[in-house]
Parts: structure tokens; C-alpha cells; sequence
């Protein structure tokens, strides 16, 4: 795909600047698109006060009642945060393992690696977790209790660990082959050029990358919660409506503020790190963006080259 | 070696899988292409929810959005999308979710299309006084859909393992097969290998297919 040129914005391309009539038909689309959209939320508005759902009792106890807060939501909050912080440190070491391995010279450990990383890639998380959540029950003595923590970190390290060795490839790919061609003018080994010379810079290039790849193992902690008993955020839904009064759509709604500001800040984070990582006048200009992880997170297609 | 098969719908179960696919690929790509639409118009007020909405939907797991379908449409609101029994409510409240997720995502792949369509064509199109509308339609849309196959390929695929969240609300596809399968089996290798080469065979050749079409159907430039 091509990089779009300069600050063009799709939204000023498409049309002129309106003129008379424009400005009345863009006026008519606008009282169109209010009606239908209003239309909508007054059925949402109106089936809720059907159901007593906008009640003030049942939003109450998220802004009155601290215990709503202490008892399930930070606790849950922490959880995810922890089964996300380990998914990441622990596949992230691996991740570069499995990307420098694709990059061997030597066809097996090429082809092996290639091969782990592409059926890690096809397997949804959700069949990894409930595979690892049996195989810690059957052949491990880890207590019930904490089982569903291993399993779910289990699951996110071996999905996330494949994204990111081939985000850890394009980073590689994507700095200019002087880099590799100086290290070894100056007699460095290929285990010297990777470690001192390439490596750094992969990382600082795909840091944007990585951040933004936490956005998706922070979402997927979820499945934790609905299918193996992980005590997180999507998990404190169910009591919490059954302690509050049948809150559920309150519930649900908090549950999912606090999931979009984590995501968004996450989010916003990244795509500040990338426009930054590209201005900088001291890096070699190679910058695995945000949207890589998005790319990449599909197998099937032979090994794609990083960006250009 | 195979015989603690018997007794399970497996192929029933992938069906299921597949049907959930198809059914909010349809979905999520008409809807995805009518939201693109928006955040490239030229109305405001339309751009503005296009942007909020793929914010917002993109943050919040997939698990919470089906979940929620069921739990808060379903069962607080009574919305049961014209379904009768339980089995075929579920299926299309999952698939409503599937839909409004992945629909995000294809907006998102379909703008980055939108902004390979050189300037001097859209400036052309405008110049023979076409209208937005017929620019999107006639000039600008076309090339976009066929430079995105490759990024909507992997949208589909991911479509594909996110149908496995429908077993939270208890669709009975692949995963929720695969955890009864463990639960009353002592087959824990095989049952997972069952289903991780069912999946294998489902998301490979859609990759290599679509990323072979897509070779095929770019534009060169």
C-alpha cells in the first residue's frame, strides 16, 4: 500500500468547498442523518425506561457508592492490567526470538520458526486459552484458584508472541541495509551486527507497533472473563448487577468507559510515539507504525517484506 | 484413535463457524463501507459519528460487545431480532455483534484504500462535475476496493477466529464444542489438535486465496 503523500486529508479531497446549493444539500443530508440517528436513540432511550433501566438507583452506587468501586472494579481493573502486563513482557522476549529465527540463514531454523509463528497465528486465542487452562488442570499442580491467570496469560503469549516476532521482522527489514553493511565493514559477527547494530534500532522503530499491540491483548483478557472464570473487568459485570439491583446496562456501560479510556489512551499514545519516532532527526527514518499490527495479525499469506 | 469423535457434531459445529463468518462479513462489509462513506463526506455531523463510533467500537473487546448482546439486549431489553427459539437468537445476536465490531475495521481498511486513489483523479472526477456521491461511486470507491483486498483479507481472517467469542453466550460453534470436548474426554491433545487444524484448514487457504486475488486486482501504479 502506499504511503498517502504529505498532509493530504481524505475528508477535504473527495468535494469543493460547498458552495450555495452544496451547503443546502449538505444542510438536508445533516436533518436526514439527525432524524434517523435521533430515531434510533429515542427507541434505545424509550426501551430502556421501559425496562427501568435508566432509573437513578441503578446508576447511583458507580457514583455514590465507593464499595461498587473497591469490591469489584479496581480489583478487576488490576487483574487486567496484570494478565496483560505479563502477556506482554513474557512474548515480547519471545516474539523477537521467533522474528530473528525467520531471519536465520540457515533454512531450518528459518522454516521452523516460520512454521510456529504461522500456526500460532491461524489459532484463535480463545483455543489456545481453553487449551491451556485443561493442560494446567491435567499436567501441572497449579491450584484452581489461579488457573484461570495462567491460562489466559498462556493464551495472549502464544498469539501475541507470533504477532509480534513479525512485527520484530519488519522492524528489522524496515532499517536501510547500510546499517547491516557498515557492521560488517567494520568486522563485526552477525550475532554482534543483530545485537548491537540492528536490534536496538528494530525496537525503537517498532515501538509504536508494540503499543498498539497492547490495545489487543487488553481486549482480549476479556475472553478470560466470559469463558474461563478470570476474574476481570467484563467478569465484574455479573456481580455487580446481581448486588446492585440489576444494574446491567450500568454495568456494562462503566465496564466498557473504563476498557475504551484504557484502549484510547493506549491508543493515542502510540500514534503520538510514531508521529514523533518519524520527525526524529537521529533515527534512521524506519518506523514500524501502529497500523502494522493490524496488517500483520493475519496468517496464511507467504512472509511479507516490512514497509519499504 | 479417533473414535472419542463419535457422539459430537463437529462438522455441525465448524458449519456454524462458517455460517457466523459469512453472515457478518456480509454484514460488517456493507456497513463498514456506508460508515467509510461518512468520514470521507462531506457532511459534518456525519463525519463526526463515523469518527466516534470507530473510536469507541474499536476499543471495547469483542467478548464485551457479545456478551452484551446477550446479557443487555437480550435478556434486560427483550430485543430478540425476530427469532423464535433460543439457539437461533443467540446466533443472530452474535452475529449483530461479530458485525458492529468488525465493521469498524473495515471502515478503517476501506479509508487507507480511499487514500492510495491519486488526488488528480478525484481533481478530474470533480472537473466533469461529478458529484461526491459519483466520485465515491464511480471513481474513487472501485480502485479503493481493489487495492483493500489484501488488508480486508486479514479482516476476514480475524473475523473468522473472533467467531470463536461467540461461545460466550453459548452458539454452538467450534469453541464451545472444544471445551465440552475437554471437559468429558481424556483426550486433551488430540481434542486440541482437532480443532486447531479445523481452524488451520479454515484461515490458511482464505489467506493464500484472497492474498493471491489480491495480486491479481491491485491497481498498478
Amino acid at each position: 500500500m502506499r504511503e498517502p503523500k504529505g498532509p493530504r486529508e481524505p475528508a477535504t479531497l473527495l468535494y469543493d468547498v460547498p458552495g450555495p446549493r452544496a451547503r443546502r444539500r449538505n444542510l438536508l443530508s445533516t436533518l436526514l442523518f439527525v432524524l434517523a440517528v435521533g430515531g434510533v436513540l429515542w427507541w434505545v432511550v424509550a426501551s430502556l425506561a421501559d425496562k427501568n433501566q435508566l432509573a437513578w438507583a441503578k446508576w447511583a452506587p458507580f457514583f455514590t457508592d465507593p464499595r461498587v468501586w473497591h469490591t469489584y472494579l479496581l480489583p478487576a481493573l488490576r487483574n487486567t492490567v496484570v494478565a496483560a502486563a505479563l502477556a506482554m513482557g513474557i512474548a515480547l522476549p519471545l516474539g523477537a526470538l521467533f522474528g530473528i529465527a525467520r531471519l536465520s540463514d540457515h533454512r531450518w531454523v528459518r522454516a521452523s520458526a516460520g512454521t510456529v509463528v504461522e500456526f500460532f497465528r491461524a489459532i484463535p486465542v480463545l483455543i489456545l486459552m481453553l487449551f491451556a487452562n485443561a493442560a494446567y488442570a491435567e499436567f501441572t499442580d497449579i491450584g484452581p484458584e489461579s488457573r484461570p491467570l495462567y491460562a489466559v496469560v498462556t493464551g495472549l503469549v502464544l498469539y501475541n508472541a507470533s504477532v509480534l516476532a513479525e512485527v520484530v521482522r519488519a522492524g528489522i527489514l524496515a532499517l536501510p541495509a547500510g546499517q547491516t553493511d557498515a557492521a560488517e565493514a567494520i568486522g563485526m559477527r552477525k550475532g554482534q551486527t543483530m545485537a548491537y547494530v540492528l536490534l536496538p534500532q528494530a525496537v525503537t522503530a517498532m515501538l509504536p507497533a508494540l503499543v498498539s499491540q497492547l490495545v489487543v491483548i487488553v481486549k482480549d483478557t476479556a475472553l478470560g472473563g466470559a469463558m474461563l472464570g478470570f476474574s476481570e473487568l467484563l467478569a465484574s459485570v455479573r456481580p455487580m448487577s446481581a448486588n446492585y439491583g440489576a444494574n446491567t446496562i450500568a454495568s456494562f456501560t462503566v465496564v466498557a468507559v473504563v476498557f475504551v479510556v484504557l484502549n484510547f489512551a493506549l491508543t493515542t499514545f502510540a500514534s503520538w510515539l510514531e508521529r514523533r519516532l518519524r520527525r526524529g532527526k537521529r533515527s534512521t527514518g524506519a518506523v514500524v507504525g501502529a497500523d502494522a499490527v493490524q496488517d500483520l495479525a493475519a496468517p496464511g499469506e507467504p512472509g511479507r517484506p516490512g514497509p519499504p | 484413535m479417533f473414535d472419542f469423535l463419535e457422539g459430537y457434531d463437529l462438522l455441525g459445529a465448524f458449519w456454524t463457524t462458517v455460517q457466523l463468518t459469512v453472515y457478518s462479513a456480509i454484514g460488517s462489509l456493507v456497513w463498514g463501507t456506508l460508515l467509510a462513506a461518512m468520514r470521507v463526506g462531506p457532511v459534518p455531523l456525519m463525519r463526526g459519528f463515523g469518527t466516534v463510533y470507530v473510536n469507541i467500537v474499536r476499543n471495547i473487546p469483542l467478548t464485551v460487545i457479545i456478551v452484551f448482546t446477550s446479557l443487555g439486549l437480550f435478556q434486560t431489553l427483550g430485543v430478540s431480532l425476530g427469532a423464535e427459539d433460543f439457539t437461533t437468537v443467540n446466533f443472530r445476536l452474535a452475529v449483530l455483534g461479530l458485525t458492529a465490531y468488525t465493521s469498524a475495521f473495515v471502515c478503517e481498511a476501506l479509508r487507507s484504500g480511499i487514500n492510495t486513489v491519486p488526488l488528480g483523479q478525484v481533481e478530474a472526477a470533480r472537473a466533469l462535475g461529478l458529484s461526491f456521491t459519483q466520485t465515491l461511486r464511480i471513481v474513487v470507491l472501485p480502485q479503493a476496493f481493489r487495492s483493500v483486498v489484501g488488508p480486508l483479507a486479514n479482516v476476514l481472517i480475524a473475523l473468522t477466529k473472533n467467531t470463536t467469542v461467540a461461545a460466550a453466550i453459548g452458539v454452538a460453534e467450534a469453541a464451545l464444542l472444544m471445551r465440552e470436548m475437554i471437559e468429558n474426554e481424556a483426550q486433551l491433545l488430540l481434542v486440541s489438535a482437532v480443532f486447531a487444524v479445523g481452524f488451520l484448514c479454515l484461515t490458511l487457504p482464505t489467506g493464500l486465496l484472497l492474498g493471491w486475488i489480491a495480486k491479481k486486482v491491485a491497481v498498478k501504479r
